[in-house]
Formats: structure tokens, C-alpha cells, sequence
């Protein structure tokens, strides 16, 4: 056996020495076949006999192979290697041996150790035992001896309190007689409550029974004087929910108690109703705040009162809605007619402050009653009241411009001066002569920008008041009737376009009512009129609504009307009324001119030595047309070359041109020249539309008004047959109006040709055309 | 397109004078009288060739005076009256006289109008209208529908009825109304009635529209302010018998019921010079033709006041069956009043309108330049109103 180690170390290499421990250790796992980490391995030769480390080892076999293989000389180092191995071998097993003893020895003083510990602890643990014995022994004793008292005095005490009980209900008919006598109505029927059901348990007992029927008796009376007291209804609202509380507790029937309660509520409320409606009729005594705060401090205040101590009692409300309803209805009837009663509009604060406390207040209502709908009522209220006072706004705004017109129309009556010569600065001495103005002291510039002036002011103060409904402390402010609605359809819409829409439509009633009933307008609010509709379509309208939209932060969620609409509306209207204006004074010199011609017998006038009067007048009219216009009107454009134009273009025109026009018409031989001539002129001129439309300024307007006058003196003319000196006559008054007209149209070629058509017409209709020397005709107009 | 061009004639004189022949229903024939202090005046008959689109004139002498108005008798076509001034020494007077045009002007009618005018015939005088003691003559007015045997003159403030006898060679007077009142008051214009049997006339003064029962020769109503100025012209629907259509120097046409007088039923305000002429179309009484001083010729639509409102009746008899038709009425109604054309031919005040007595969709207006404009209803609408 000696031989197997030996065997074994010849695999392993001899000299290995700083592992050697570990070797040792490593061969002796190896032999048990574990590894480093403790585990079986697999070996793989293990079934060789000849491996003197596997199971399987068979020393004859491994001895036979030895000496078969090897020389002499390998089996001697083979022996020596060997022996050398189980010499370390038996130094390892030494070591181990060594080192466990001394393990050995440590843990078998230990375990002598707690053998001796042991022993002690269970000496305790016997006295602990015999301790616990005694102390219950002890404890069994005590119980013992103890039960007896204990249950004595739980009797005693139940017997006490029995007797309390007992006294109290002995005593129970003199307490709720003498509660009755103090009308403590709440403690007698507290009493009761408590002792009623004992009674009734003990009802059998005669004793008991007797003082049942005293309860009885005492409680009957009572509620008898509780009903009483409710029946009398004088009490305020608290006692009457108490004494209802009270009657509940004493079984009486809800359902009737309900009603009953309602109807009282119902008739003191009713006569807050009452002394409100007395307020009212016949006519308003206070104001209404004044009004609202006292159906607010009665009225409303009672109601919530009833409304809350009604649900306290009887925790439910179906009914409460109806009569609610029915009282906050005629309430509310009441309020509106106070509203409608409020038709001055000069101070707007007190109505809002009065609707605001009035809606404030149904607010309290709205929290007691969430289902009702008198709060939603309330609003509507606010809201048609609103409504209404848009509506009383408007009207005022129209009235106080209907008031301003006829200040305008008395100013304008007023006695008219004379004017002084530096109002008409280019009028000349003509225009001093005799033109007349409209200068009594406001002169239509004054008259026009305080009416657009004080048209101003009263739209801001109304936008003012208006704005009160909508002011952040106002409760109602932030319904969505008050944040959109009121703001675009009410104050923009309905308030200062209407408004807006009112004046251009009033404006145009002028032209058509005074169309035909002749000049009931004065001309001049005609030309006021005008100018301040074109005012407003210029700048005006743009800023009242800006103002407005400013103001009333609206929110357009409906289509409004836009600024551009209501301009042209407004521009319409100025144009309709200037129009009219032309038309209205054309009109009145047309007149003149008309009667001067058919009053006349033109076959037979004598030789002309003047001007005819009616020319001068027509020429101061025409002036005094120029300054009124001018004070409202720019000048406006003149053909370029006006400017230049003096009397000397007119003498070039009317002794060139007209010279050489008629000449061919007195000449019998030639009828056709002068159609041929005068419808040359019209093929290059432009057509003239007589009462065309104007441009709004003073050249236009004038240019209007002279083209229909001369217009109508010329069909004047065609309707009558002239004489020689007939002839001569127009051709003077032609002549004359040449002088004096030229300067107010924008294009004098204008009055050129329609002046010669007189002129030719009227050499048409001469029965013996011989027309006067141009400077014949000059001498008579410089004379004037 | 080309037919519904206007065809222009050119008269050498002023004229305001100008009248359909009344009595001619086949030939589209209009007379034009002249004005003229110098010359001789004449009287155009203007005959207007439809198919070719040719104006043939032949002209009448008128020496009596410058015509201020004429108008063809409604039975016989060569008879018609002419207001006239007559000039003395120192006097113009208007006066009236019925003439007969020769019987062989027609047969005398030469192509080229040169001839016509270097000889032409003569107007053979039947009877004076003898208005001396009444005053100048504004216009003389045939009995509608008549024999021609009845006429109106309006003599300054008189209005006196005649009756022509013996072929139209003696006027006697048969009776007179005056206007009364302050002031030199004086007929300006005047219609008979064809309506109420001719017993009613209606004339104007001022601004005010009368009018007169011809029987007791009395006023029957009086339209004061009907106009805001003068009232220029009067002309009768010739369907609606209440209805009349003014016109005047406010630039406005104005349409009357007379029983309901406070009121005009419609205004019209197209022209922008005062309105000379306003003439019912015969026929289709919705068409209203209108002229002024503006040089402006305006044809009007006024269906809503016409005595077809909604067109045919028939149509709509056809139509109410299914809603298409009523889809197809709406699609009718936009016919609303309006105008239907402006006519600009003219470059003078337009003094007188007349629609053709022959063809009801032809008109004639005559302009004081001596521009006589033969115009027609534009073909949609004419189709739109008889089919």
C-alpha cells in the first residue's frame, strides 16, 4: 500500500513549495473527491485501474504495470517519490488533527458551562410557580367575600333613580300647570315628551293612569292655548314658527299645521303687500328706494324668514314653492308698477341703486329656496326695467333733439339785421347794399356746433346713466344679460344707432314733408341740417360709437349695425338735405324770376333804361345764398380758369362771343343756322342736369342753385313773344346776371350758356329782333 | 336689335306742337306744328314706315301763326285744331281754329321733301273757335271716342264746350265754365275723360288739378297743391277710370285715384327739369311716357297701379296648379314699377310726348330744337307683356 501515494505523486510536480498547505489540503479534497469549491467531480479516468487516486485502484494491477513498463532506475525514484508522499501525507493528517482538538476542547467547556446555568433557572421558576398559587388563592377569597354588597347597592341605586323618576311624574300635572301659567310652552310640552311614553306603558296602574289624564288635560289645555296663540296670528314670524314647532311635537297633524301656517304667513305678508300697494296708489309718495327698501325690509324679509322657519319644521317644500310664487308675483307686479311710475330720466342712479337692492335681496330668497324661480323672476324684472329705460332714453335723446330743432327754428326766426360789411368779406359793395343774413346774435356756425354740441353732451350723460347698470358693485351687472345683451342690442343698438338713425330720418322728413307744402322749413336748418349729418357721417358717428363700444366693453355676439352703414345713412341724409336746400332756394328765386316774365308785356315795353328790379334781387339773394352757405360750407373747386376772371372776360365774352352767335339768327335768310349753331354748342358741352345732386361745398351748392334759376328763366322765356325793346330788355337782365353771377359757380361757362340760350331764345321769340349795342347794355349795368 | 333703334327727324323750326292722328288706326302717323315768328308755319305729318324703317313727311302750310298746340280729331283724319298766336300790332293773342287738311296730300306726296317744301299746300279753315271773349287759347281737347263733333277749349280761366256743325264749318257754343278765385287764374293744361260717357274733363291751374262734370259744367273735385309748382300736363288711364296721371314743374309725375285726392297713389321723380308731358300708352296702361325740360324721354313700368297688376290672368290660372307656377309667379313679381328706359336722342327740353294711335308699342316725342325721335318699347318687355 505504500506504493499507492507514491504513485499518486509521481503526477504532481515535486517541487511546488509555496503552495504546499494548500496542497495538501487540495490532495485531501482530491481524494474525497471534491473540488475547490466543495463539490463531486466527475472524474473522467476514474474506471482506470491503474489511477492510484480513482476508486477503481488495484495495486496488483498498477504493481504488474510498473514493473512491466519501467527500468529498474524508474521504480527506485518511483519508490523514493512515493515514500516521500506518504510522509506528507501523515505530517498534513497530524496537522489536522492537531488543530480540531483544540476546537473539541473549548466546546465541550461550554456546553458544562450552561448545564450549571441551567440548573439555577429552574430553582426560580419552581418558587415563581408556588408565588402565582398563593396570590389566586387569595384573590378567590376576596371575590367571595365581596359579592354579597355589590349587588345591594346596584339595587340601591336602580331603586333611586326609579324614584327620581317617579317624583317627576307625580310631580309632572303641577309642573305643566305651572309652565302653563308662565307660558313656558316649550318646557311644559319638553316635559310631557319625556313622560309620555312611561305613562302610557304604565297607563294599567291606576295611579299612573290618573296622572296621565292630568297630563292629558294639562297638555290639551295647552294646545289649546298654543293653537290659539297660532290662530291669532299677532305674533312675529319667530314666535309663530315656535308655537308651530311646539304643536309638532304634540302630534298635531303636519299637513294641517302646513296650511295653517302658511295662511297666516300668508295675511301678515299680505298686508306688507297691502301698506306697499297703499305706497303706490294713487300716486307714488316716496321715491324708489325709498319704495324698494321697504319691500325689501317687510316684504322680502318676512318671506325669507317664513320660507326658512317653514323648512326647519317641516323639512320639506312642495307647497312652500306655490305660495312663494303666488306672493313673490304680485310683490313683483307690485315693483313694476313702481317702475313704470319712474319715467323722469334725469337721475338714473337712484333706479339702478333701488333694482340692485331689489335683486340683491331676492338673492337671499334664491339661497333658501334653490328650486324657485322668483329669483330668475327678479332679474327679469331688472332687465325689462332696463329695457324700458333704454326705451325712455331714446325718446328723451329724440325729444331733445326735436327741442333743439325749434330753438334752431326760433333762432332763425328771429329778426334778421342787416348784414355789416365785414361778414361779407368778398361780397363787395353789392353785398353791403342790401344782403341779408341771419345774424340775430348766434350766427349759424354757433347755432350749428351747439346743437352738435349739446347732442354730445346728452348722448355722453345718457351713456353715463346708462353705464350705472352695468357698474361692477351692481349685482345684476354680471348676468349675461347685463355683460352682452343690454351692452350690444340695448345701449349700441337700440339706444345710439336708433338715435343716430332717428336724426338722419327726421332730417329727411324735412325735405319731404316741406317738398311739397312749400318752404315750412327755413332753407337755413335745411343747410344746418345738412352740415351737421355731414358731420356726423365724418367724424361723429364713429366717435359716439367708439365711446360707446369703449364704454360698454361690448362683446359682439350678434350682428350690429357697423359704422359704416349708419355713415352712409348719414351722408344719404346730408345729401338729400343739401339737395333740398338748392332746390328750396333755386326755387324761391326761380319764382322771381317766373313771375317777372309772365306778369310782363313784352311786345310792348318801352325802351330799357335799368336793370329790372328783380334782377338786383335776385343777385343780393344769390349773395346772401353765398354767405349763409359759406358759413357752413368750404369753398369747393372752381374751374381753373376762374381765377383769372373779372369783369373784363365777361365784356370779352359778351362782346365777341355773343356777337358773333347771334348775329345769323336776325338774318330771316338763314332759320337753320342758329338750330345748327346751338346744337353744335350742345354736342360739346356737356349735358346740364338742372336739380342734379351737389357736392358739399359752396361753389357746388351755389352752382345748383343759379343753374335752376336760370333754367326756369329760360323756359319762362320760350313761353312768351318779345317786342324789340322786349328783346333788349332780357338782353340787359342777362347782361347784368353775367356780372354778378360768374363769381359763385364753379364753371362761369356755365352761366355763359345758359344766359346765351336766354338770350337766343328770347331773340327767337322777338317779333322784331334788333338787339341793343353791347355798350349800350354796359352803360345800363354799370349804372346798376 | 336694329329695329328698336330711334329714328330722328329734323323739323327746320321750333316746335312744341305734336299729336298722333287719332283717327288713323293702320298708318303710324304723327303731326308736328311749328313755331316760328319769321316764316310761314307749317305742319309736318310725319308717317312712319315700320317695316323699312323710313320716315316719309309732307308739309302743310299753317299761315294763320306759330302753333302752340294741335290736335287731330278723333272720327275724321283730315280734320284737326291748332292753337295758334296770332299777332296784331301790338297784341299776341292765342287763338284756336278747326282746319281740314287737303284731301289730296297724300296723293301729292312726293319722294324727294324739297318739292314738298317749295309748294306746299295749304290748310283749308273750317271754322275760329272764337275766343274773344275768353282770352288766349292753351289748348283745344276733342271729344274722345267722339264723331268728332264735340270740342273743349281752355281760354285763360274759361273752359268752354263747342259743338262743330255743318261738317265741322260752324262752332256753335254750347255751354261755359269760369274758374274763379284771386288772382289771374288760368288754364294751363287739360284732359276729357273718355271715361263716365266723356262727361267728365279735367283740367289744370296752378298748381292745382280740377275736376269738371261737363253736364252742369261744375266742378267735381279739386286737387289743390298737387304739385309742389306748376302742373304741367294731365293724361287719363285710359283703362282705370279714377285713375290720372299728372305731371309738372317739381321734376315729379304724380298718379291720382280722384276719389281718394289727399294723396297722390304714386310718385315719380325721374326727371331732373320739370316734367312738359305725360301720356298714358292706350293699351297697356302700365306703360307711361313722360317728357322734360332735362331733354330727357323717360318710359315707366308702373304695373302695380296698371289695370293688369299681375299680368295676364290667364296665366295665372294655368300656373296656380302646381307649385312650380307659383315658383314662376314669384319669379313674375320682381315686374315691379320701374323704368324701363331713358331716352337721351334729344339735346333740347322735351315739350311734348305721344304714343302712336296705330301701333301701341311705338312712340313719338318731339323736342323745342324741332327734333321729332320716333322711338319703340324695347322688345323684352313687349314680349313680357303679351305673352
Amino acid at each position: 500500500m505504500d506504493a499507492d501515494p507514491g504513485a499518486d505523486t509521481a503526477t504532481t510536480p515535486p517541487d511546488s513549495d509555496p503552495t504546499r498547505k494548500r496542497r495538501v489540503h487540495g490532495m485531501l479534497k482530491l481524494y474525497y473527491g471534491l473540488n475547490d469549491e466543495g463539490k463531486r467531480v466527475e472524474l473522467a479516468e476514474s474506471l482506470d485501474p491503474c489511477d492510484i487516486n480513482g476508486p477503481h485502484f488495484d495495486p496488483e494491477v498498477y504493481l504488474n504495470k510498473l514493473r512491466r513498463e519501467c527500468s529498474l532506475g524508474e521504480l527506485m525514484d518511483q519508490e523514493s517519490c512515493m515514500v516521500k508522499q506518504i510522509r506528507a501525507l501523515d505530517s498534513d493528517m497530524q496537522t489536522l488533527v492537531y488543530e480540531n482538538y483544540n476546537k473539541f476542547i473549548s466546546a465541550t467547556d461550554t456546553i458544562r458551562k450552561m448545564k450549571n446555568d441551567f440548573k439555577k433557572m429552574e430553582d426560580e421558576m419552581d418558587c415563581l410557580a408556588t408565588n402565582m398559587a398563593a396570590i389566586t388563592e387569595f384573590s378567590a377569597r376576596i371575590s367571595g367575600t365581596l359579592q354579597d354588597q355589590h349587588a345591594q347597592i346596584t339595587k340601591l341605586s336602580g331603586v333611586h333613580t326609579l324614584l327620581r323618576k317617579l317624583q317627576f311624574l307625580f310631580e309632572l300635572p303641577a309642573r305643566l300647570n305651572k309652565c302653563l301659567e308662565l307660558q313656558a310652552y316649550a318646557q311644559a310640552v319638553n316635559a310631557h315628551r319625556r313622560a309620555r311614553c312611561v305613562l302610557q306603558q304604565y297607563s294599567h296602574m291606576p295611579s299612573f293612569r290618573g296622572i296621565q289624564d292630568d297630563c292629558h288635560a294639562i297638555m290639551d289645555q295647552l294646545a289649546q292655548q298654543l293653537r290659539q296663540k297660532f290662530r291669532d296670528g299677532g305674533s312675529s314670524a319667530k314666535d309663530l314658527s315656535e308655537c308651530v314647532e311646539l304643536l309638532l311635537q304634540l302630534d298635531e297633524p303636519a299637513e294641517e299645521l302646513c296650511d295653517k301656517f302658511l295662511s297666516h304667513a300668508q295675511s301678515r305678508l299680505e298686508t306688507d303687500l297691502q301698506g306697499l300697494e297703499a305706497e303706490l296708489s294713487p300716486s307714488p309718495r316716496t321715491d324708489i328706494l325709498e319704495f324698494i327698501d321697504r319691500g325689501c325690509n317687510e316684504f322680502v324679509s318676512n318671506l325669507c324668514l317664513v320660507i326658512a322657519s317653514y323648512q326647519e319644521l317641516f323639512m320639506a317644500s312642495g307647497k312652500l314653492h306655490v305660495f312663494v310664487d303666488a306672493l313673490a308675483a304680485r310683490y313683483f307686479s307690485l315693483v313694476e308698477r313702481r317702475i313704470q311710475e319712474e319715467k323722469g330720466v334725469g337721475d338714473n342712479s337712484l333706479l339702478v341703486r333701488a333694482l340692485d337692492r331689489f335683486h340683491r335681496r331676492l338673492q337671499a330668497v334664491a339661497k333658501l329656496l334653490p328650486g324657485s324661480a322668483v329669483p330668475s323672476q327678479g332679474t327679469e324684472i331688472v332687465v325689462r326695467a332696463a329695457r324700458e329705460r333704454i326705451k325712455q332714453y331714446l325718446a328723451a335723446l329724440q325729444s331733445f333733439y326735436l327741442d333743439s330743432l325749434t330753438d334752431i327754428r326760433q333762432a332763425l326766426a328771429a329778426p334778421r339785421l342787416t348784414v355789416t360789411s365785414t361778414n361779407v368779406a368778398g361780397g363787395g359793395a353789392l353785398a353791403r347794399e342790401g344782403a341779408t343774413g341771419k345774424d340775430a346774435p348766434p350766427s349759424l356756425p354757433d347755432l350749428l356746433s351747439n346743437l352738435s354740441g349739446s347732442i354730445l353732451n346728452q348722448i355722453k350723460s345718457v351713456l353715463a346713466s346708462v353705464h350705472l347698470f352695468t357698474a361692477k358693485d351692481i349685482t345684476f351687472s354680471n348676468k349675461p344679460y347685463f355683460k352682452g345683451e343690454f351692452c350690444s342690442q340695448g345701449v349700441r343698438e337700440n339706444l345710439v344707432v336708433s338715435f343716430i338713425k332717428f336724426i338722419c330720418q327726421s332730417s329727411r322728413q324735412f325735405c319731404e314733408s316741406a317738398g311739397d307744402r312749400g318752404g315750412s322749413t327755413p332753407p337755413a336748418l335745411l343747410l344746418l341740417l345738412s352740415r351737421l349729418c355731414l358731420d356726423y357721417e365724418t367724424s361723429t358717428i364713429s366717435y359716439i360709437l367708439t365711446l360707446t363700444d369703449e364704454q360698454f366693453l361690448v362683446q359682439h355676439h350678434t350682428p350690429v349695425t357697423p359704422v359704416t352703414a349708419l355713415c352712409t345713412e348719414a351722408k344719404e341724409a346730408a345729401q338729400k338735405l343739401l339737395n333740398h336746400y338748392v332746390k328750396v332756394q333755386g326755387l324761391i328765386i326761380s319764382q322771381m324770376l317766373r313771375k317777372s316774365v309772365e306778369t310782363r308785356d313784352w311786345v310792348n315795353t318801352i325802351e330799357p333804361r335799368n336793370v329790372r328790379a328783380v334782377m338786383k334781387r335776385v343777385v343780393e339773394d344769390t349773395t346772401s345764398i353765398d354767405v349763409q352757405v359759406g358759413l357752413l360750407y368750404e369753398e369747393g373747386v372752381r374751374k381753373a380758369h376762374s381765377s383769372d376772371s373779372s369783369k373784363r372776360t365777361f365784356s370779352v365774352y359778351s362782346s365777341s362771343r355773343q356777337q358773333v352767335r347771334y348775329a345769323p339768327s336776325y338774318t330771316p335768310s338763314a332759320p337753320m343756322d342758329t338750330n345748327l349753331l346751338s346744337n353744335i354748342h350742345k354736342l360739346f358741352s356737356e349735358r346740364i342736369d338742372i336739380f342734379s345732386p351737389v357736392e358739399f361745398n359752396k361753389v357746388s351748392v351755389l352752382t345748383g342753385i343759379i343753374k335752376i334759376s336760370l333754367k326756369t328763366f329760360l323756359e319762362c322765356v320760350r313761353l312768351r313773344t318779345f317786342g324789340r325793346y322786349g328783346l333788349q330788355q332780357i338782353q340787359v337782365d342777362c347782361h347784368y346776371l353775367q356780372m354778378y353771377l360768374w363769381r359763385f359757380v364753379s364753371d362761369e361757362n356755365l352761366v355763359h350758356f345758359l344766359l346765351d340760350e336766354i338770350v337766343g331764345s328770347a331773340a327767337h321769340r322777338c317779333l322784331d329782333p334788333s338787339p341793343m349795342e353791347q355798350s349800350v347794355i354796359e352803360v345800363i349795368c354799370e349804372r346798376g | 336689335m336694329e329695329d328698336d333703334a330711334p329714328v330722328i327727324y329734323g323739323l327746320e323750326f321750333q316746335a312744341r306742337a305734336l299729336t298722333a292722328q287719332t283717327a288713323e288706326t293702320d298708318a303710324i302717323r304723327f303731326l308736328v306744328g311749328t313755331q316760328s315768328l319769321k316764316f310761314d308755319n307749317q305742319i309736318h305729318i310725319i308717317d312712319f314706315d315700320d317695316e323699312n324703317n323710313i320716315i316719309n313727311k309732307n308739309v302743310l302750310l299753317h299761315a294763320a301763326g306759330e302753333i302752340w298746340h294741335i290736335s287731330a280729331s278723333p272720327a275724321d283724319k283730315g280734320i284737326l285744331t291748332t292753337c295758334y298766336n296770332k299777332t296784331s300790332e301790338s297784341r299776341v293773342l292765342t287763338c284756336a281754329a278747326v282746319w281740314r287738311m287737303p284731301a289730296e296730300w297724300e296723293s301729292g306726296s312726293h319722294e324727294s321733301p324739297d318739292d314738298s317744301s317749295n309748294n306746299p299746300q295749304t290748310l283749308e279753315l273750317l271754322c275760329h273757335l272764337d275766343n274773344t271773349a275768353y282770352g288766349n287759347v292753351a289748348c283745344v281737347l276733342w271729344e274722345p271716342l267722339g264723331d268728332g263733333k264735340r270740342v273743349i277749349s281752355l281760354a285763360d280761366n274759361h273752359a268752354v264746350l263747342w259743338d262743330l256743325q255743318e261738317s265741322s264749318t260752324q262752332a256753335t257754343l254750347s255751354s261755359s265754365a269760369t274758374l274763379e278765385g284771386k288772382g289771374q287764374l288760368k288754364f294751363t293744361a287739360g284732359k276729357w275723360s273718355p271715361h263716365h260717357n266723356c262727361t267728365q274733363l279735367a283740367t289744370a291751374n296752378d298748381t292745382a288739378i280740377r275736376g269738371w262734370d261737363l253736364r252742369s259744367m261744375s266742378q267735381i273735385y279739386c286737387i289743390e297743391n298737387a304739385h309742389g309748382q306748376l302742373v304741367r300736363d294731365l293724361d287719363f288711364n285710359p283703362n282705370k277710370q279714377y285713375y290720372l296721371a299728372s305731371c309738372g314743374d317739381d321734376c315729379k309725375v304724380k298718379f291720382w285715384d280722384v276719389r281718394q285726392i289727399n294723396e297722390p297713389v304714386k310718385t315719380l321723380e325721374e326727371h331732373s327739369h320739370w316734367v312738359w308731358s305725360v301720356r298714358y300708352n292706350h293699351s297697356h296702361d302700365q306703360l307711361v311716357l313722360t317728357g322734360s325740360s332735362d331733354s330727357r324721354v323717360v318710359l315707366s313700368n308702373m304695373v302695380s297701379i296698371s289695370s293688369e297688376p299681375f299680368g295676364h290672368l290667364v296665366d295665372d290660372d294655368d300656373l296656380s296648379d302646381n307649385e312650380e307656377g307659383q315658383q314662376e309667379e314669384k319669379s313674375k313679381e320682381p315686374l315691379q314699377d320701374s323704368i324701363i328706359a331713358t331716352y337721351e336722342e334729344h339735346e333740347d327740353s322735351v315739350y311734348a310726348v305721344e304714343w302712336s294711335s296705330a301701333d301701341p308699342w311705338l312712340f313719338a316725342s318731339l323736342s323745342y330744337d324741332g327734333r321729332l325721335v320716333i322711338n319703340r318699347v324695347p322688345r323684352a318687355l313687349k314680349y313680357r307683356i303679351l305673352l
